[in-house]
């Protein structure tokens, strides 16, 4: 709990909604008929409506990215540490837009809410959103808001695919892009995780084919494996053996299957707290999202053609340890922009966190994050 | 700031090209160049400060080992120049790097610290200890110049290789081009500074 708000905090912030009758007809077929999007914003949009700054969360990531709902919060926005003032996306010059994707499960809408047409909830019968679904319906949320190019858009892991994808499906708006910790497609080991976590909720017996609400349950068993198993690939084997070696909970193996080493009590904490918060349909559907992106699939497999009309300027960067979506991945990317002559900037940030580094207040990744949206202000004048 | 050769490279840059640095450092002569000579391009730059510091001047910069050749990222014939400056000497592989340089680009300049520089024959021949000297400040054992090499050696590997010459300067520690300078280059050439093309057909 904050006793008092940090300077460098952006504060107190509330949640907004936005409610959209234009039906979203989407990749899988299926139509949207309305939805609702739920969305922070943060700073100030100037009279050019130039600075605005689009942030795209990753798999379990939702709108509250910076600041506190309430005094009462223990903890700030999932990057708050990259957002507020005097921060790298400094909201003393940028307005930032952070949402909720579709399909979510933190106030947009998606499995858990009520389908008007049923009067029940959704749940299974959500259909699956792809990332090109998610910058369709962002991009009716810029309209929304007046937005008719963003200064930036940024996003780590998922995140920074959404933004990869902006800049081919909207090219006239977005002028630059920041893509964290991602990957241009997943590989065959990157969509097997996936798999695994998928079958893990899947096969709880309390799944009910999605139906769990239904029946008044939970499958929380296979949520808290899928995303142990998560956690263990967003961590890199040197991070892990640093914060917890073989380090014994009782000092003492006691020949159980209790928890015995810290590590599994790590485990079984994030797993538990997971559960609260987050809805098995909704999982399900982000790891889909994550396996089907693939822009360079619908040109050959050439990530060069998929970006031909790409205008915007690039900085991509990758973290040494990150084993999920490694340095390599973030190289075919900035190989395909040069390709196309367009401006980019590409660092390999030397860090033993893995994936979950893109998170983290690393001096170094953070002054380059800086630097970089420091230039996108310098260049739109604000 | 400048450094002398930097200034020199700068003479030699037709306005409007595509240009390629290669351990662009703090990205001040790519800055400089897109100021003043209207060109576009990149900086490759390995070192984690100095690709901030690009970063900070506003290029475009690229975190790369050079080592690794530049096959990752660039076609053939990508570019009007690639510049190497000072850096050349630092290479695992210099003369696969030469080769690379004349893939990607129609003409490559480079300058490097000339070892066969009267004073560093000197302290060997007097001394009969690796020379340190203002261009090469650096002891034998903690030096990053791992592959030094004269005026002389340069030119015979651009011969062996089928590289064309098309410019050589030479200045001195402090970087003036007095007449004598070229009269013999490899003795009291401090810095050397090359701009080359490929020769067409070599084998």
């Amino acid at each position: 709990m904050p006793e008092t708000i940090p300077e460098n905090s952006i504060g107190v912030v509330t949640p907004q909604m936005l409610h959209f009758d234009q039906p979203l007809a989407l990749e899988c077929g299926t139509t949207l008929p309305a939805y609702d999007l739920i969305y922070e914003t943060y700073g100030t949009l100037n009279e050019e409506r130039n600075n605005a700054v689009l942030i795209c969360h990753a798999l379990s990531g939702n709108h509250h990215a910076a600041g506190y709902h309430s005094m009462e919060d223990r903890k700030p926005g999932w990057w708050d540490s990259a957002i507020g003032p005097d921060k790298a996306i400094d909201t003393n010059r940028f307005f930032v837009v952070s949402l909720n994707n579709l399909g979510g499960c933190s106030g947009s809408t998606g499995p858990t809410t009520i389908n008007p047409e049923s009067g029940e909830r959704y749940g299974p019968d959500f259909p699956i959103i792809t990332v090109e679904d998610w910058v369709h319906s962002q991009a009716r949320l810029a309209d929304q808001l007046d937005i008719e190019q963003w200064a930036a858009i940024v996003g780590g892991s998922l995140g920074g695919m959404q933004a990869l994808q902006w800049s081919i499906t909207y090219p006239d708006r977005v002028r630059h892009v920041m893509v964290i910790a991602a990957a241009p497609k997943l590989t065959a080991q990157n969509i097997a995780f996936n798999e695994v976590a998928r079958q893990a909720i899947r096969t709880d017996p309390e799944f009910h084919d999605g139906h769990y609400e239904r029946e008044n349950v939970l499958p929380e068993r296979g949520l808290k494996l899928a995303r142990m198993l998560g956690h263990i690939t967003y961590l890199s084997d040197e991070a892990m053996g640093k914060k917890f070696g073989r380090e014994l909970r009782e000092g003492q193996i006691n020949y159980s299957f209790d928890v015995e080493f810290q590590v599994e009590s790590y485990l079984r904490y994030q797993a538990d707290s997971f559960v609260g918060q987050f809805d098995a349909n909704t999982y399900l559907r982000m790891t889909k999202a994550l396996d089907y992106f693939d822009p360079a699939g619908k040109h050959g497999d050439d990530l060069s053609a998929a970006l031909r009309n790409t205008t915007a300027q690039f900085c991509v960067i990758s973290f040494t340890s990150d084993w999920r979506f490694s340095p390599a991945r973030s190289k075919e990317l900035v190989r395909a922009l040069l390709d196309n002559d367009l401006k980019v900037n590409y660092a390999e940030v030397t860090a033993n966190q893995g994936h979950d580094a893109f998170l983290m207040a690393i001096p170094h990744y953070l002054n380059l994050f800086s630097t970089y949206m420091n230039r996108v202000a310098n260049e739109g004048g604000f | 700031m400048l450094r002398p050769d930097q200034e020199m490279i700068c003479h030699w840059i037709q306005p409007g090209t595509r240009i390629l640095d290669l351990g662009c450092g703090d990205g001040s002569l790519l800055r400089h160049l897109m100021d003043h000579h209207n060109v576009e391009g990149y900086g490759l730059e390995l070192d984690d400060s100095k690709v901030l510091s690009s970063l900070k001047s506003g290029i475009n910069v690229i975190q790369s080992d050079l080592d690794h050749g530049l096959s990752d990222y660039f076609d053939d014939d990508s570019f009007d120049y690639v510049i190497m400056s000072l850096t050349l000497q630092a290479m695992n592989f210099p003369d696969q790097l030469l080769e690379e340089m004349l893939r990607v680009g129609k003409q490559g300049i480079i300058t490097f610290p000339n070892f066969g520089h009267w004073r560093n024959r000197l302290q060997l021949l007097l001394g009969g200890k690796m020379p340190v000297t203002k261009t090469l400040p650096d002891t034998w054992y903690n030096t990053s110049n791992i592959h030094l090499c004269t005026v002389n050696d340069f030119e015979a590997l651009c011969m062996q290789k089928g590289i064309r010459i098309l410019e050589r300067t030479v200045v001195d520690h402090q970087h003036r081009q007095p007449a004598l300078l070229k009269l013999a280059p490899n003795l009291l050439g401090e810095t050397a500074i090359y701009r080359f093309e490929r020769l067409p057909y070599h084998q």
